[in-house]
């Protein structure tokens, strides 16, 4: 068929944790231009699986750009060579006929690698676990402008809210640090009335968890801004290092 | 939520305030250095330049700050150690293919290897100039202590001057990312002054270094006298 590619991938295979792991290389032939990267991946897992092979784990769940799941290292870069996207929203036309893509997972100390492309992601559940939420009384729901907040603070709060906590920040960051995801959650709620009632808590809590899951520290090389697949900005990051300083004088 | 956290200069965040601050504190030196040095441009034979030497030497404020800029010095480089073990330990694996340049600048990357270089550098640089005028104030022939002399002299060897040129490119470099950094690290991050702090740090890492570097190649050309 014209139009369709021949890749060689490059892809990383590790039986788990404990276990070393390697590159390993797949030629793929055939390749619509208009598959998403998480497509090839299924029709190179089913000639795996035909042969009697392992196929390769790999995390996804939507296939929309929403829920964060697709983690893949792609040629050097979270999510591929296209800003703004997840991998499932990655198609193949991005690359060209004859190209060799080589995958790796997400590394950090902080995200162990579960198996192939898989990683545990639960630390990022561990520091939402320490204040990423408000504590309320449940009931009925308030009128909507009981609380007036200035339009200028609930638009950043909504950019901020709009994380989806796929590690991507994390993955390329060349300290493996969480910066950007933590101040993601912190900032959404920090701007908003409801959530500064815990404000001084939440963000001590939050960092000292980031800490002690070993991720590292912000260096501001702004990777992470570039790479988000939301966008999220670096100004979340100086509001949570305001946030910080300002609790910790209390 | 009850707060569980611990100390503040022991987290993430409290560390990398700390290497802000003594960061932006080591560059306020450079602009009072940078400033006292240019003395030598207005080639009068070095009679000011040694009369702003023979200030720094006896002030006894200067003296202090002296002491306060060393510890300053060791702090930035000691915590820049400390984070990068850190660092390095959060990702024990390393990536097989890392595209860093599509989402960052080399120097921002580079960091701990250009404040390595400046440590080099200052060693050089004190054994140069530092470590003398520090003999003369300690047997009291400091009123006679000739910097400007010895300025020349140094630079007059073309060895001297590639080091000192190779140091203040590493200055630059560290001063590009470290200088906005700095702001970003104390929290100073708002779109309507982000451009302000960007250009002045651009500027200032252009102009401070430029001017340092000027002083080796006259000398070395014979401009200065």
């Amino acid at each position: 068929m014209s139009g369709h590619m021949n890749l060689t991938l490059k892809i990383w295979r590790q039986k788990s944790d404990k276990e070393k792991g390697k590159l390993v290389t797949y030629p793929v032939q055939n390749i619509s231009p208009d598959m998403s990267f998480l497509e090839m991946f299924d029709v190179l897992n089913e000639q795996l699986i035909t042969k009697g092979d392992e196929p390769i784990a790999f995390d996804h769940d939507c296939r929309e750009g929403i829920c964060g799941m697709c983690s893949m290292y792609i040629n050097g870069r979270p999510h591929g060579p296209k800003r703004g996207v997840t991998t499932c929203q990655l198609h193949m036309r991005s690359f060209k006929d004859g190209d060799t893509i080589v995958v790796e997972p997400w590394r950090a100390a902080a995200f162990p690698v579960i198996k192939d492309l898989t990683v545990d992601r639960s630390a990022f559940d561990r520091v939402i676990a320490k204040g990423g939420f408000i504590s309320v009384n449940t009931g009925n729901a308030q009128d909507a402008n009981n609380i007036p907040i200035p339009k200028t603070d609930a638009d950043a709060a909504f950019e901020a809210a709009a994380c989806i906590g796929c590690g991507a920040c994390v993955a390329t960051c060349k300290n493996s640090s969480a910066m950007l995801f933590v101040s993601a959650k912190v900032s959404q709620l920090a701007l908003l009335p409801q959530g500064r009632v815990e404000a001084t808590a939440r963000v001590k809590n939050m960092v000292a968890q980031m800490d002690e899951e070993g991720f590292g520290n912000c260096s501001n090389t702004g990777a992470c801004e570039v790479e988000c697949p939301k966008g999220i900005s670096l100004e979340n990051i100086a509001l949570m290092n305001r946030e910080f300083f300002v609790a910790n004088i209390k | 939520m009850s707060n569980t956290s611990t100390k503040f200069i022991q987290s993430s965040l409290g560390k990398k305030l700390l290497m802000g601050l003594t960061g932006l504190f080591l560059i306020s030196f450079l602009i009072v250095h940078c400033l006292l040095n240019s003395f030598i441009f207005l080639n009068d034979g070095g009679i000011l330049f040694n009369e702003g030497a023979q200030f720094m030497a006896n002030n006894p404020i200067i003296r202090i700050m002296e002491i306060v800029l060393f510890f300053g010095l060791i702090a930035h480089a000691l915590q820049a150690l400390v984070l990068t073990l850190q660092n390095n330990k959060a990702r024990p694996v390393k990536y097989t293919v890392k595209d860093g340049k599509a989402n960052s600048k080399w120097y921002s990357r580079s960091m701990g290897i250009l404040g390595s270089l400046l440590l080099l550098f200052l060693v050089v640089h004190l054994s140069h100039f530092w470590i003398d005028t520090k003999a003369a104030q300690f047997d009291g022939t400091i009123a006679e202590h000739n910097t400007y002399l010895e300025m020349i002299e140094v630079f007059h060897n073309p060895i001297n001057v590639a080091v000192y040129l190779l140091g203040i490119l590493a200055l630059a470099y560290h001063l590009l990312h470290g200088f906005p950094s700095a702001f970003q690290t104390m929290g100073w991050n708002h779109p309507k002054y982000n451009g302000l702090i960007k250009k002045t740090g651009t500027l200032f890492s252009i102009i401070v270094p430029l001017i340092f570097a000027a002083m080796p190649v006259a000398i070395f050309l014979g401009w200065i006298k």
